[in-house]
């Protein structure tokens, strides 16, 4: 890993189990690729963090209808969804999804079984940093990637910190590569 | 007494000792239940009961133990340390030590409070502390099976609280206890002993200060900058623990220098001024603290104890007046000149040869803080509000982020500084609302910016004219409006009892606290208010000018806003809860802490919300409600508390409980779904809410009444119908009536059967079944 990763917090310095580093979206697709049911989890800032396509609400329905991963909205979030009239994402309050996700027999939001990799997106820094300790504690066996431009070292796999253009950049390669792909 | 030898009819006895410890007073004819004086293991069973249907979901703020000389040790996964704990216990270890940490501070605020009060009043003060009430003190009566009438009572009830306390305290130790449901156990134990403290703290107060006793109209008082006039002497008292405040207060008004002083209050303290004289004025939550003295306002700060800024001694400093510390706890480095004469005393704080003192007795402090006050005040003249810059300070700002990176809740500090570089404060203006006023951002600030300071000054033409007026904290609930109410929460005809309470670490500003009560008065639940929750939610005006205080009556019923005072005051409110089981459904009381509980988790739809709970204080009130059964909802910052309580609705297991007509165990569906919840957002949580307060009691109307605003707020926040309605629709007539044709949809698609669940006589426990089929 080059370098020390900088937290998106300052106090929040990682355990032991620190993540690697995303080096390029390329990484992402190809998880995303390898993995039997992949789960992309929308946060509430989501509708405030600028993309190339407006948002991450915008690039997340896009990722939605590439149909290769499953689009869940925590808090209210689905509204947001909803107002765009995307249809088919899911939602649960992170709460309830972290304590399933732990949960090796949990069948999943549609009945057919558990995830093995779940991506985060959109959520406040700590938020995030707390539900992806409790999955890495509890849930060894999930990969998990933050897709956030400040390190998660409670995650798998961090994007880290990135400026905003280069972040807007980097998921517009992400969202792209998964329609090209398709 | 020693004997001898003795003869009787059973035997003879050699070097008999008898002793006789204390004779308490009999005169509650209500029979001996079956917990009094209940020990750590006591409600053990009961504790498993919940905490297998609300299992620990935790989330480590960190990974590693350093509580011994083992380590450090990493707990990683499925890791141990040294003395062979894992991740799970280790985390509820801490989530116990938390529970102790907040009922310590309010068993020793209790005991502070109680010695002094037995030292000035004498112990027969009587404890007739709430109007039409007859139950004066039910936590009290329901977990010591005591009934106590004078001071001198409620000693004993502190004897067995502080005893208990080291017991848990000592489970913590390396190589003692090592499950983690039995560390979860003791912490409901530490929120039982913590509910106690806050009842002996607040009905002392109540009974010797003369508060007031429940009345629904206990007056109005101001609370904001504005209520402060910073033309006259300002003493501002910090804290929670309003005795030496007392004296300010006693000593002003015995000196008729009331209205050429002001008094205010930041934190619980002013609650608790205001209700021992409503001339005392509150200025805000914990949060404003650094931005008042910052603002240079204050002549003189006495603090007290809890939640105080721990660099309260330089901050004042910086703005040229003195501290008066009061407590043993809190001493801040100050030297004892509890004995010193009163002159001396002011002289040296007045002229500046000391920056603060310490006095103990808060009998001593009215006179040298009343009159240093004037003294500074007459050498400060002119010299309040904050003299800076904001634009050749802000283009220092370097714009490397560590501010935002060390705030809370990363707020776009940077953005601000930029506008404000070129003359546009509004951008720093708007952060006000928004920040704690932790203050992390200027110690991680290159520049050394007065991060703080910047933001308060660039929002001061709004915040000196802020004034709501707040209803003076009542106390408790009196019996007689239990009886009013009890019916229509137990069969769920009022929607329920939402508990607004704890500190201002707000994601997002204390408008959100305002905006939730609001939600739930406008639909006639019951909102109860506590500590700096209460203040906040003056804080929000519409746009007729008025506030929700003005808006509604201070009564415990439908539609109305009670404020019940101070953080110890909270005590009323679980109170209030175990009153409507045992004044309503005549439930015995008396050391009967199953029986109440059980009751008051399958049958009253109570729910506390701690949106910016921050304090160990927040946790072990919190965890006193779960023992009860009553499921908390807190912001996204209270999930920095580690460890949820979670129910799994889908798990049909899970919602199981006896019919206590005939034995039988059936399925009630996940009401109350989860026992310890961390919202997301404000319109998450209000949407909990409204769920949380459903029980397996309701009536087919309560049901379609509480079913209707959580069915009408999932559709305003959401934009959808729940998808989980079949789990709470018993039979069609639960269905609320102007929702049929869509909620019918939903049950259809979710294949929902009439009669799956149940309508019990629900209980847990299988000792309340009275008869077996």
């Amino acid at each position: 890993m080059p370098g020390r990763p900088i937290t998106g917090l300052t106090a929040e310095i990682p355990g032991p189990k620190r993540a690697q580093l995303v080096p390029s979206p390329d990484v992402i697709i190809s998880f995303m690729k390898k993995a039997m049911r992949p789960l992309l989890v929308i946060g509430s800032d989501a509708p405030g963090l600028a993309t190339r396509d407006g948002n991450l609400i915008d690039s997340s329905i896009r990722l939605l209808k590439s149909g290769k991963v499953t689009v869940i909205a925590t808090g209210h979030i689905v509204s947001e969804f909803r107002k765009r009239g995307a249809e088919g994402v899911y939602s649960m309050q992170l709460m309830n999804l972290g304590d399933r996700l732990r949960d090796a027999k949990w069948g999943g939001l549609d009945g057919k079984g558990p995830y093995d990799l779940v991506v985060f997106a959109g959520f406040p820094y700590y938020l995030e940093w707390l539900v992806l300790s409790g999955l890495k504690n509890f849930a060894p066996e999930l990969r998990t990637i933050s897709l956030d431009n400040t390190y998660q070292p409670n995650a798998e796999w961090s994007v880290g910190m990135m400026v905003e253009e280069e972040w807007k950049d980097f998921m517009g390669k992400l969202v792209g590569s998964t329609e090209v792909d398709g | 007494m020693k004997i001898d030898e003795y003869s009787s009819s059973i035997g003879k006895f050699k070097g008999l000792e008898i002793e006789i410890g204390k004779i308490l007073p009999e005169d509650w004819d209500e029979p001996m239940g079956p917990t009094p004086w209940p020990s750590v293991g006591t409600l053990r069973n009961w504790d498993r009961k919940l905490l297998n249907r609300y299992k620990p979901f935790y989330m480590p703020v960190c990974d590693l133990c350093c509580l011994c000389t083992f380590g450090r040790c990493d707990l990683t996964g499925d890791k141990k340390g040294a003395c062979g704990l894992n991740m799970a216990a280790q985390q509820s270890r801490i989530v116990l030590i938390a529970a102790c940490i907040g009922a310590s501070t309010h068993a020793a605020h209790a005991r502070h409070m109680l010695n002094h009060l037995i030292d000035e009043y004498g112990r027969d003060v009587s404890l007739e502390t709430t109007l039409n009430t007859k139950i004066e003190a039910p936590n009290i009566r329901l977990i010591c099976g005591i009934k106590p009438k004078t001071l001198k009572d409620l000693q004993d009830v502190l004897d067995y609280v502080e005893s208990q306390i080291v017991q848990l305290v000592a489970a913590t130790h390396t190589g003692q206890e090592g499950d983690n449901i039995d560390f979860e156990s003791k912490a409901f134990h530490a929120g039982m002993l913590d509910h106690i403290a806050l009842e002996v703290a607040d009905i002392s107060q109540v009974a010797a200060l003369g508060f007031p006793k429940g009345e629904p109209e206990s007056g109005f008082t101001d609370v904001g900058y504005g209520s402060i006039d910073p033309s006259k002497p300002v003493i501002m008292c910090i804290g929670h623990n309003v005795l030496p405040s007392v004296d300010i207060i006693d000593y002003l008004m015995n000196n008729n220098l009331f209205g050429q002083v002001e008094v205010g209050g930041l934190c619980c303290t002013s609650h608790d001024m205001s209700r021992y004289n409503k001339m005392a004025k509150i200025v805000g939550p914990i949060s404003w603290q650094l931005r008042f003295i910052r603002a240079g306002i204050p002549d003189l700060i006495v603090v007290d104890e809890q939640c105080i800024r721990t660099d309260v001694v330089q901050e004042a400093k910086a703005i040229g007046v003195p501290v008066l510390a009061t407590s043993e706890k809190s001493c801040l480095g100050l030297m004892d000149r509890t004995n010193d004469s009163p002159e001396r005393v002011i002289d040296d704080l007045s002229t500046g040869k000391i920056e603060g003192a310490l006095i103990f007795d808060p009998r001593r402090v009215g006179e040298v803080a009343v009159k240093t006050a004037m003294n500074i005040h007459q050498k400060r003249k002119g010299q309040k509000g904050i003299n800076i810059s904001i634009e050749k300070l802000a283009s220092k700002c370097r714009a490397c982020k560590a501010c935002t990176q060390a705030c809370p809740n990363s707020l776009p500090i940077v953005e601000a500084m930029a506008a404000a570089k070129n003359g546009d404060e509004s951008s720093l203006a708007a952060l006000y609302d928004l920040c704690v006023g932790c203050a992390r951002c200027e110690s991680a600030c290159p520049e050394d910016l007065p991060v703080i300071s910047m933001i308060t000054k660039a929002n001061e033409k709004n915040t000196i004219l802020e004034k709501y007026p707040i209803r003076i904290g009542r106390g408790a609930i009196q019996d007689v409006e239990i009886r009013e109410v009890g019916s229509p929460i137990v069969f769920g005809e009022i929607p329920g009892v939402i508990a607004m309470v704890g500190c201002a670490n707000y994601p997002a500003g204390g408008g959100d606290v305002a905006k939730i009560a609001e939600e739930f008065l406008k639909r006639r639940f019951i909102v109860v208010a506590s500590g700096c929750s209460a203040m906040n939610i003056a804080m929000t005006r519409d746009e007729d000018g008025q506030n929700l205080y003005q808006k509604y009556p201070g009564n415990f019923d439908a539609g109305c806003l009670v404020n019940v005072g101070s953080c110890v005051a909270n005590a009323h409110i679980s109170g209030a809860a175990i009153k409507i089981a045992n004044i309503f459904a005549k439930r015995p009381l008396r050391g009967n802490y199953e029986e109440i509980a059980d009751y008051i988790h399958n049958r009253v739809g109570a729910v506390g919300v701690a949106w910016g709970a921050m304090s160990q204080k927040a946790a072990s009130i919190a965890a006193g409600c779960w023992r009860l059964g009553i499921p908390v909802v807190v912001g996204p910052q209270g999930s920095k508390y580690r460890r949820m309580l979670l129910g799994r609705k889908e798990n049909e297991e899970d919602w199981k409980v006896f019919n206590a007509r005939d034995g039988k165990e059936v399925y009630i569906g996940p009401a109350p779904e989860h026992l310890f919840y961390a919202a997301e957002t404000m319109e998450e949580a209000v949407v909990m809410i409204a769920k949380l307060a459903m029980r397996p009691n309701d009536t087919n109307k309560g049901r379609s009444v509480k079913l209707s605003h959580y069915i009408d707020l999932h559709q305003k926040y959401y934009r959808t119908m729940p998808d989980d309605l079949h789990l709470y629709v018993r039979r069609v007539q639960d269905i609320p009536f102007t929702m049929r044709d869509e909620v019918t949809k939903v049950l259809q698609e979710k294949g929902w059967v009439e009669d799956k669940i149940a309508s019990p006589d629900p209980t847990l426990l299988e000792r309340m079944v009275r008869r077996r089929e």
